[in-house]
């Protein structure tokens, strides 16, 4: 077994997750089962093979730059307003599960 | 006239002429959902007095005798992942069951600038994660051509609506093959770009590096049109490319005579369903006697591409994911006293079992001391998966494949086993991770009456070629 029930309790812990006994005892048997069949991917010798993070980048990024230059295409002015105005207060707050009207209200941060 | 069973070009021409109208067409429309939703479950919202305001507007242009825009009047449906002002959009989820966004999708936006009519948003999968629409937070959708079997997913509700002429068209999203393999169960046209050619502006996140929005049609044809109302740049969208719209309708009748397409023996080895395997075969044989060239190729690296998709695809997920935190916009469990175990409790309450597994394996995958060996590792053979492709497209100009091993499987058959669903998606999550467009297109029937989908993958940016194929496939069957 790769995943241990303190493995579970750590990983929930970090993804912000609660996760009940129950819970916790099918991830720990789906998340063996599916590293297990990932573990093929230990059949293959990448140790030359560059990662690849994302699609786009052989469609815009200029090799002969460096930096963030590279990733030019990607790139827009930076205007005070943006692409798109800024929503208003009350559109901004609409979802909100608590509000005062001008702020997100959540439980107190810090504890005395 | 039946007003349930028109395509992009009838429905918008009995428009312009005045034939029916708009206002009939959406009403027809819901008619046909009140009569038939109830037992397949496609839609989650309807969105009636923004479609039939944008239906008396095209009434109106028609009436004064203005051109329509292509899809003049056509009712759509939009998967719920798409957010769409003052429409609730749940992404199928709890977490966001009473989430109003305060802005369009670009997709959306651009549907309706070409005159599309909004019925509605379509259930899916909860964050378009699964195969079966199963992990629906809402209900699960059912196949309409057989009520006890699945629509495929995560575009489930979407592939339903327009096999069962609740919709013309309907938009979906495909994150490891969402739009193909729910098309190819439900026997319809899905497509999916390439990865950049349409906006994601808009779409609720699942894995940003994978995620695509795409058509499910009755036609190929409507499928062009959809892609050539949504496709090219948008500012709002820096991962969208800046390459030009090629007029995918007219490019659709140029002859296939000559077309070399590629076929590959490790889509057809095990785990193949016999009627499938046979179906795809004569759909093969069928463009042969067309004039396509057909050519073996190979991408050895393809038995390692549902390992290296549940990799990439929840390490993108578990961080995209982590904005639902009771704070802004998602739900807020009661009665807590902490911040932190607010953020806890209202993910716990909020996320479906699916959703959960996928965070905490992507999160393990991410976490300090497994990200070399899981992580990176997978970035790795995402390269290797991409490289076969490139090999293969110096050689052929297509490649032709089952859609999925197997048509539609029941409900619940393969709900408690998560390596078993993940393994439907076995020949679509290669073209996700290397982000070339990929097309199903319906090839005949199980003897059970199942539809089955032939799909045909192509090269970056080269839909027109895929459509073509499709075209003229769909017309000699």
């Amino acid at each position: 077994m790769k995943v241990t029930e303190k493995d579970v309790a750590y990983v929930a812990d970090l993804a912000n997750l609660e996760l009940t006994a129950e819970e916790r005892t099918g991830m720990l048997r789906d998340l063996n089962s599916i590293l297990d069949y990932i573990d093929r991917l230990n059949e293959l010798d990448t140790s030359d093979v560059p990662p690849m993070a994302q699609v786009s980048d052989p469609y815009g990024v200029d090799e002969s730059k460096q930096g963030s230059k590279r990733f030019a295409y990607a790139s827009r002015e930076d205007v005070a307003e943006g692409l798109r105005r800024s929503l208003p207060q009350e559109a901004a707050l609409g979802n909100a599960p608590d509000s005062d009207g001008a702020f997100f209200l959540v439980p107190k941060v810090i504890e005395r | 006239m039946d007003l349930n069973g028109l395509t992009i070009d009838s429905a918008r021409t009995a428009v312009q002429e005045c034939t029916t109208t708009a206002l009939a067409l959406a009403e027809a429309h819901y008619a046909r959902i009140q009569q038939e939703d109830g037992q397949i479950g496609a839609f989650l919202t309807l969105s009636k007095e923004r479609a039939l305001e944008q239906a008396d507007r095209m009434d109106r242009m028609a009436a004064e005798g203005k051109p329509l825009p292509p899809l003049g009047g056509v009712p759509v449906g939009i998967k719920d992942v798409m957010s769409t002002r003052g429409v609730r959009t749940t992404a199928g989820s709890k977490i966001l069951d009473k989430y109003v966004p305060p802005y369009d999708c670009t997709a959306v936006a651009r549907m309706e600038a070409a005159g599309a009519v909004v019925l509605g948003k379509m259930n899916c999968d909860e964050f378009a994660m699964g195969s079966s629409n199963e992990n629906s937070a809402y209900r699960p959708v059912r196949n309409p051509r057989d009520l006890n079997r699945v629509p495929g997913g995560s575009s489930g509700g979407s592939a339903a609506a327009v096999a069962a002429d609740m919709a013309v068209v309907t938009l979906g999203s495909d994150t490891g093959g969402s739009i193909r393999q729910p098309a190819s169960f439900c026997g319809v046209v899905g497509l999916m770009p390439t990865y950049g050619r349409v906006s994601r502006y808009g779409l609720i996140a699942f894995a940003s590096s994978l995620d695509h929005i795409g058509p499910l049609a009755k036609t190929v044809k409507d499928a062009a049109i959809v892609l050539r109302t949504i496709a090219g740049r948008d500012p709002m969208d820096s991962t969208s490319a800046g390459v030009a719209v090629p007029d995918y309708v007219a490019e659709l009748d140029k002859p296939v005579r000559g077309l070399k397409l590629g076929v590959a023996k490790e889509y057809f080895g095990e785990g193949l369903d016999d009627e499938v395997r046979n179906a795809v075969e004569t759909a093969i044989d069928k463009l042969k006697s067309l004039g396509c060239e057909i050519v073996p190729v190979s991408l050895p690296h393809t038995p390692y591409a549902i390992p290296t998709y549940y990799l990439v695809a929840t390490a993108e997920a578990s961080s995209n994911l982590a904005r639902y935190d009771g704070v802004r916009y998602s739900h807020r469990a009661r009665g807590v006293k902490t911040l932190s175990e607010m953020y806890r409790r209202s993910r716990d309450e909020g996320f479906g079992a699916e959703v959960k597994r996928r965070i905490m394996l992507g999160t393990y995958a991410l976490s300090a001391g497994y990200y070399d060996a899981y992580y990176l590792k997978a970035q790795k053979v995402r390269t290797l998966l991409t490289r076969d492709f490139e090999e293969s497209f110096r050689k052929v100009d297509a490649i032709v494949t089952p859609t999925s091993p197997t048509a539609a499987f029941r409900l619940g058959e393969k709900s408690n086993d998560p390596l078993a669903m993940y393994l439907a998606d076995i020949y679509t999550v290669t073209a996700d991770l290397a982000g070339i467009p990929g097309i199903s297109v319906p090839c005949g029937e199980t003897k059970d009456k199942l539809p089955i989908g032939l799909q045909i993958l192509g090269k970056h940016f080269d839909e027109a070629t895929i459509l073509r194929v499709a075209h003229a496939y769909e017309r000699a069957a």
